[in-house]
């Protein structure tokens, strides 16, 4: 996966866990948090979104590797590399 | 303690929001019981494959968002649906009250089966891994749930709890509404009952095994109490909820009053787990009629469960002929031929299609009701088409469930 297929399929997740939101206008540096209506169950969904789609498992100790786009990328893309996006 | 108490307080019925698989609102819902029109549908259901039902087709997103809807369960939605529509009906401005003063008592047949089963199947998709099983898995299926999610759209700080009580526990839910207002421990009671039964394979799965599913090549015509070719429960899902006020609060921001619940009781057959047992519905019938200072005759319209299975129906009429036996002017309908078994929702539903009866004078008919069965005969069961009364003082509904759960409610004509 290419950085710009991490981000879709992070936009993809999040628009399913959070179907109210625009995802058009999010910032990638600003945490998803400030800008979305998310709790730490939505976070529990994302983990279990990325286990679920790309068989990826993040410890608790990375959940922090989440708090923004950017960051998310960061931490994904090595572990996505070999995926495909279109799943 | 010194929470006050009122327990001669006369409680009054001043809202109604509901769904049923023939009406979004009390209009729609009588519109159609008054032309006759049934709400069962074929319906496709996991595992078991085709099946009839009823479903309800209210616009969730009226007031809910659609996280909301995702994180929920079909039945928190159905009971924020009826919540809402009940509060926006009374006409009180849920802005303006102290909603630590609103309780919330809902009336559930079961709940967290469908959520279950979801989770199951999920976990199928991945060899079984439990790893799969959703963390909204528990708030999803605590037994509070429905309830629960009113609380949360609503800001209801007040108490909020569900009554499981089989098919008998929309009764129960007004019944623990009435209570609590005449405890003063709310203001307000949301009360009623809800259902999202069709939405789990089990309960029709059940049924059929038992022989109790009902079948009929058309879907409309499935469901017929009383008809001597009936074949089971059509299982529907639904809410229906009442405001429910003390009448001295009513008065003071002159609501609009439905009709005074002057009856209830509720009892046991200490029986079976299942067939019901008519000595026992009848001592409930009449413990009613005596908490109402009533007789019998006084009754206008009785609601009965009326379900469709066989042995149900012959039990129930027998209840009814030992307490009304001969008197002749007692009109008797039953809504499942309309709309299935809402299961919890059903008692509220099934009293809320009546109610309008003290302004129209109409007694809804019975549908499906093509050959009477002798061991069903009742005096004066309206059928076909509506019978016009003169006046309807009183209603009487009956809702009973497995365990032999018995209930019965009362609902007096408005008179200040």
């Amino acid at each position: 996966m290419t950085r710009d297929e991490v981000r879709q399929a992070i936009v993809d997740i999040l628009g399913d866990i959070a179907p109210d939101e625009d995802m058009s206008s999010l910032k990638d540096d600003v945490t998803l948090r400030e800008q979305m209506d998310l709790d730490s169950m939505d976070f529990l969904d994302i983990v279990m979104e990325l286990r679920k789609r790309f068989n990826v498992e993040v410890p608790e100790s990375d959940y922090q590797e989440l708090v923004s786009m950017t960051s998310c990328i960061q931490y994904l893309q090595p572990l996505l590399k070999d995926h495909q996006l279109a799943s | 303690m010194n929470n006050q108490v009122y327990p001669e307080e006369r409680i009054v019925i001043t809202g109604i929001g509901l769904t049923a698989p023939n009406g979004n609102n009390l209009k729609e819902f009588r519109d159609n019981l008054l032309a006759g029109k049934s709400g069962v549908q074929k319906f496709k259901t996991r595992y078991v494959g085709e099946v009839l039902a009823g479903v309800c087709d209210f616009d969730a997103l009226k007031y809910q968002k659609k996280k909301e809807l995702r994180r929920g369960t079909r039945v928190g939605s159905i009971s924020i649906y009826c919540c809402r529509e009940a509060f926006s009906d009374s006409g009180i401005d849920l802005e303006s009250i102290d909603r630590s003063r609103v309780g919330v008592y809902l009336g559930v047949t079961e709940h967290g089966n469908v959520e279950t089963e979801n989770e199951i199947y999920n976990i199928s998709k991945y060899d079984y891994d439990t790893k799969y099983w959703s963390h909204h898995h528990n708030p999803r299926t605590v037994a509070n749930n429905p309830a629960g999610e009113v609380t949360l759209n609503m800001k209801i700080t007040g108490p909020h709890y569900t009554i499981g009580a089989a098919c008998a526990a929309g009764n129960m839910g007004v019944i623990q509404g009435l209570q609590m207002l005449r405890l003063g421990e709310v203001d307000i009671a949301l009360a009623g009952g809800v259902s999202e039964s069709i939405h789990t394979f089990g309960i029709f799965a059940s049924f059929k095994s038992e022989g109790a599913l009902a079948e009929h090549e058309d879907p409309t015509k499935a469901s017929r109490p009383f008809d001597k070719n009936r074949n089971g429960i059509v299982c529907s899902e639904g809410g229906g909820v009442y405001i429910l006020e003390r009448l001295s609060d009513a008065k003071k921001r002159k609501a609009k009053i439905y009709g005074e619940i002057v009856g209830y009781a509720t009892n046991s057959d200490a029986f079976d787990f299942i067939l019901p047992e008519p000595g026992r519905q009848a001592e409930c019938i009449r413990l009613a009629l005596s908490k109402a200072g009533l007789k019998p005759k006084d009754i206008d319209i009785l609601n009965a469960h009326a379900t469709a299975t066989q042995l149900g129906d012959i039990q129930e009429c027998k209840a009814i002929r030992d307490v009304f036996g001969g008197e002749k002017g007692i009109w008797i309908n039953n809504t499942k031929s309309f709309i299935g078994h809402t299961m919890g929702a059903a008692g509220t539903l099934e009293l809320s299609g009546n109610l309008p009866a003290f302004e129209d004078g109409l007694v809804h008919p019975t549908l499906n009701l093509d050959n009477l069965d002798p061991e069903c005969y009742l005096e004066n069961i309206v059928s076909d088409k509506p019978k016009q009364l003169d006046k309807v003082n009183y209603i009487m509904n009956n809702s009973f469930g497995m365990f032999g759960i018995n209930s019965v409610l009362i609902v007096k004509r408005y008179k200040n």
